[in-house]
């Protein structure tokens, strides 16, 4: 007989994995990566190879080289990272400019702090608005979709429906001036519309949040009250002011907030770790993308809401405590 | 233009001036008088900040250097006699002179020695290891091997051989600052004298388990049974609990315990190779 | 809508294999080993010397303190010495070795099979009766009885809550127990309501044992004050405040006993050694144990006597399977791994689990990703990330201020864990120092 272990309890381990949950969101992801290649066709699949294979390659390297551990390739979090940035950048981006995207994602803002489970910021986000600080006309010029399905770069680009709002009630147009303009909810519910080539299709990253939380990766918790704190705030502006603001549907369709909401709020490293923590992270990033959406110079908001509220996370695992077995004690 | 000139200089001129004031202010207020030899100690300090002296640091240890007015039982045993020979003179005092130290493993539980008898699989922690269980050789007394005093090392004068699981001390390193003493939750090691060109002996063992109970799970256990303390004839070494002890300040290293002990429990350090019994073996060596 | 508790709770695989095997009752082993110290306090002094006779059920030890219970001789035959043995750790405890001849038990037993459902006793003989017994909390802590019974001054109990849980996977000597034993359990819980001076008792059985349920309910129609309440399966319901929660609604304070609730909690296999006790007079000397493993030839249910060796069982439920890599003492969730199967069974045993090699080794421990499951599974509202992390670095006036004293060690933290971190294992060293600084403060 082998040599018998002595280990302290509990002796057996429920199913989930570190692995079993990265290739779950992946799986999640599958949904809105086929409808960005029905609409933007080859240059969605190029941008996300090229990003996927970059952050893999760049952890494998920086592990390897820099922090002299065993690179965790296998765990799948930097093909999440490759996925969710292609997702963030218009289809036709040039090539290199996703790469040095992507080599900052992983290289600075996730393995600098030392990897997997350490960085305060979602690698994928911080990678996006680096390029679009970098490379703002090459960020901000959407291919349309459908047309461009054979095309890689130099196609026929449009803006996103939130940049021609925000462009529009700049110039002093008012909100029914604009709805011939603006796409309709069918279209941005299936994504057939100008964006980044994740974040066009509401029905399918839902699809994919759905899944998630069916299969416990993530809870409802923050995408729940983000999105609630979208409708509810521009709800409240679009009752004050219809010509002004437009209506809280067409907030929660447009641009990246579902795709923010679902997937890029929810990363575990970045968010908090209590349940009403989760629901605060999400009304605050709620109000910061309606802020910068309605108010700010940029169209949208969802990006920077995340980051700036990553950054207070800390302070929420800190201060938020859950409720404690027998601190409320019952009369 | 000139009144926006003159208006900038007074505006300016205003808050530097408040400015001023409120750093004056403050700094009165919230003014610390320190005594200049603290320091002056301070700075004699080796600056490691590990503890070995008993206090939260070397600034810490000055203050109470220079509070206590004397060094009785104030020591670093990292500087050592030197560094304490300055701090005696920056306090006008004189240092005693103390014998150095270092840090002492008294386990030989190897792989080979003491096999495994289960597998350990939790947290590489010796204290909650030790809460757990006996260990993976089954001697409640042994080394666990997981590192605990690697961990507490600020001088990186531990390591854990592979080879035997047990951990080594490297003498040129280590400072006799104790961290590794407290952190060990078996008090395996213990801080001895360095001895004259660092020549020890000690018993490598602290079990205390009857000598067939111990022996069954390593082979160079001391089993406790005396003949050591029968041997010797300085009185150096006192037998308690199954288990025997050399006192450092007694022992004069005359090695005839080291024979005697049945079981090889007790080691010598830093001999010369002793005179081989058979020829023989001396020709081997010089071929060797 | 089952009741359950509602904070936190996981739910791992129930392998109840031994569910439908009647508990066998075993003959008295050749030598026992009867460990002094059996239940939580301080170990009994010994009263029998080497080369005495003794007899089955003949007092052997005695807990002297107040937190301490008796020790008897589970067998008749000769004390061969009092020496050390080996506790379930590997650190030696010290131990009566008798050699059994024959099965001798004592006068006073009633060992008829006849009901007794009588009571004739005042609340403190009944006390006093079960002490003398040497009655212990069968779910494991053994925690002496007596001491959970004598309510203290200022306190009042009002519910008796009886744990016929068993949330822990595998083991099925409750269950077997109040299949087979239920009227004599009942008869217990009605002993153990008077010696509290409660007219209602519960007791709380998990949905996953329908058949017991069914049973109890139907000889419950025949008690006054007992109900049989049906709850849902989640780990840990078994511990003592999830189970008071689940049941009452009512949350235990943090560091406080159940008492503060107005509640006190038995395990039904103390209502059955209560029973026997007072009705029987006979002492705790033998209890029902699981011995069960995926790869064992006959998982069964044994009523053994204290002292059997482990590897007796374990050769009457088929023998060590051939890859066995870890021998579990009580339930996988809190039990112990033992490092020989040489070691007695004692009052607190409740099950041996026999681990194939491929289920002995725990997950490869990865980086914490902050997926926060641990602290949705912590049933106590603990954030185990943050001790783990807290332990680590050795902040431990951080991790009181965490509540690292209100862990009671499920391991829900530990199974749910993605990325295999060892939480428990730096919970209990958090536990263990923190307690130590508290200790030394009082002094």
């Amino acid at each position: 007989m082998q040599l018998l272990t002595i280990s302290g309890s509990p002796h057996v381990h429920g199913d989930q994995s570190v692995k079993k949950i990265m290739w779950g969101v992946v799986v999640a992801l599958i949904p809105a990566m086929l409808v960005s290649f029905w609409y933007f066709g080859l240059g969605a699949l190029l941008s996300i190879c090229v990003a996927v294979a970059t952050c893999i390659t760049v952890e494998y390297l920086v592990a390897k080289f820099i922090l002299k551990q065993e690179p965790s390739i296998s765990d799948g979090s930097a093909i999440i990272t490759g996925i969710l940035l292609a997702f963030n950048v218009p289809s036709n981006l040039p090539w290199w400019e996703l790469v040095i995207g992507s080599v900052f994602a992983i290289a600075v803002v996730k393995m600098s702090f030392g990897g997997l489970g350490k960085n305060p910021f979602n690698p994928a986000l911080a990678g996006r608005v680096f390029m679009l600080i970098s490379f703002p006309v090459d960020m901000t010029s959407w291919p349309l979709p459908v047309q461009n399905r054979m095309v890689i770069v130099d196609a026929l680009t449009g803006p996103t429906a939130l940049g021609t709002l925000s462009e529009g009630i700049k110039n002093g147009e008012t909100v029914s001036q604009l709805a011939s303009k603006l796409p309709d909810y069918t279209h941005l519910m299936m994504g057939n519309i100008g964006g980044s080539l994740g974040e066009v299709s509401a029905i399918a990253l839902l699809i994919g949040g759905i899944y998630m939380i069916w299969r416990k990766i993530i809870s409802w918790h923050i995408p729940v009250s983000y999105l609630l704190t979208v409708f509810l705030f521009t709800g409240l502006l679009w009752l004050i002011n219809p010509e002004r603001y437009i209506d809280p549907v067409f907030h929660l369709l447009a641009g990246g907030l579902i795709l923010g909401a679902v997937f890029m709020a929810t990363d575990m490293v970045t968010s908090p770790m209590t349940t009403k923590g989760m629901l605060i992270f999400g009304l605050g990033c709620g109000l910061l993308t309606v802020l910068i959406r309605v108010w700010g110079s940029y169209p949208e908001g969802v990006s920077f809401a995340i980051l700036i509220m990553n950054a207070v996370t800390p302070l929420l695992n800190k201060y938020i405590k859950p409720v404690r077995f027998g601190e409320k004690v019952k009369a | 233009m000139n009144q926006a000139v003159l208006f900038a200089v007074i505006t300016l001129g205003v808050i530097g001036i408040a400015s001023a004031a409120i750093l004056f202010i403050v700094a009165q207020k919230f003014k610390v008088i320190e005594d200049p030899r603290i320091d002056e100690v301070a700075d004699a300090l080796p600056g490691a900040n590990c503890g070995g002296c008993g206090y939260a640091g070397c600034r810490n240890f000055a203050e109470k250097i220079v509070s206590a007015g004397s060094l009785e039982n104030l020591n670093c045993p990292v500087g050592g006699s030197n560094v304490m020979k300055q701090v005696a003179a920056i306090m006008g005092l004189v240092a005693e002179e103390k014998d150095p130290m270092v840090a002492v493993l008294r386990c030989n539980g190897s792989f080979a020695h003491a096999p495994k008898k289960v597998v350990y699989d939790g947290a590489l922690n010796c204290q909650f290891a030790n809460a757990l269980y006996t260990g993976e050789s089954g001697c409640p007394n042994g080394c666990l091997g997981l590192g605990d005093c690697v961990d507490s090392c600020a001088f990186d004068a531990m390591y854990i051989d592979e080879a035997t699981g047990l951990p080594v001390i490297i003498e040129d390193k280590c400072t006799s600052c104790g961290a590794c003493v407290k952190a060990c939750p078996r008090h395996i090691i213990e801080l001895r004298k360095k001895g004259p060109k660092s020549k020890r002996i000690f018993v490598c063992c602290v079990n205390t388990e009857k000598g067939a109970v111990a022996r069954k799970n390593c082979e160079v256990a001391c089993i406790g049974c005396g003949k050591c303390v029968k041997v010797c004839n300085f009185e150096a070494i006192t037998m308690e609990n199954n288990l025997a002890y050399i006192n450092f300040e007694k022992c004069t290293l005359c090695r005839k315990c080291v024979e005697e002990c049945p079981t090889n429990a007790i080691h010598e350090l830093n001999f010369k190779p002793r005179a081989p019994k058979h020829p023989a073996d001396k020709q081997e060596e010089v071929v060797a | 809508m089952l009741k359950t508790f509602k904070k936190g709770g996981v739910h791992p695989h129930e392998n109840k294999l031994s569910a439908d095997k009647q508990v066998q009752m075993l003959p008295p082993p050749l030598k026992v080993y009867i460990p002094l110290g059996q239940s939580l306090g301080a170990p009994a002094r010994p009263l029998v010397d080497k080369g005495a006779e003794v007899k089955t059920g003949q007092l052997i030890a005695k807990g002297e303190s107040f937190i301490s219970a008796n020790v008897h001789s589970s067998v008749s035959g000769k004390v061969v010495k009092i020496d050390d043995i080996t506790d379930t750790s590997g650190y030696r405890r010290k131990a009566v070795f008798i050699e059994t001849a024959g099965d001798d038990w004592i006068d006073t037993i009633d060992r008829s099979q006849t009901i007794v459902r009588e009571c004739k006793l005042s609340q403190q003989e009944i006390i006093r009766k079960i002490n003398e017994m040497g009655i212990v909390g069968l779910g494991g802590a053994t925690f002496p009885s007596h001491v959970k019974l004598s309510v203290p001054e200022g306190k009042k109990a009002q519910t008796l809550i009886i744990n016929g849980v068993e949330c822990e996977p595998y083991l099925t000597a409750d269950h077997r127990l109040m299949l087979e034993r239920g009227e004599e359990i009942l008869v217990g819980i009605t002993i153990l309501m008077k010696a509290l001076g409660v007219n209602k008792a519960v007791i709380g059985i998990e949905n996953n044992k329908p058949d017991a349920i069914a049973h109890m309910q139907k000889l419950a129609a025949d008690f006054k004050g007992i109900d049989i309440v049906a709850l849902k399966v989640k780990y840990p319901q078994g511990a003592e405040k999830q189970l008071i929660k689940a049941v009452t609604g009512r949350e235990v304070p943090s560091q406080k006993l159940p008492i503060e609730v107005g509640c006190v909690v038995n395990n039904v296999g103390t209502a059955f050694a209560v029973y026997e006790a007072v009705q029987k007079n006979k002492p705790l000397f033998e209890r029902v144990v699981t011995v069960t493993g995926k790869n064992v030839a006959s998982p069964s249910n044994f009523l053994v006597r204290i002292g059997t060796p482990v590897a007796d069982l374990i050769e009457k439920a088929g023998g060590v399977p051939e890859n066995t890599g870890k021998i579990i003492s009580g339930g996988p969730m809190m039990g112990k791994a033992l490092n020989s199967t040489e070691i007695p069974v004692v009052k607190g045993t409740s099950g041996i689990l026999l681990f194939p090699e491929s289920d002995s080794k725990r997950v490869k421990v990865q980086p914490c990703i902050r997926c926060a499951k641990c602290v949705s599974a912590c049933p106590m509202g603990l954030e185990p990330y943050l001790l783990e992390r807290e332990v680590n670095a050795a902040l431990w006036d951080e991790a009181e201020t965490d509540r690292v004293m209100d862990c009671m060690e499920c391991g829900s933290c530990q199974f749910t864990c993605p990325s295999g971190r060892p939480l428990l294992d730096y919970l209990r060293l958090g536990k263990n120092k923190v307690g130590q600084i508290i200790r030394s403060r009082t002094k």
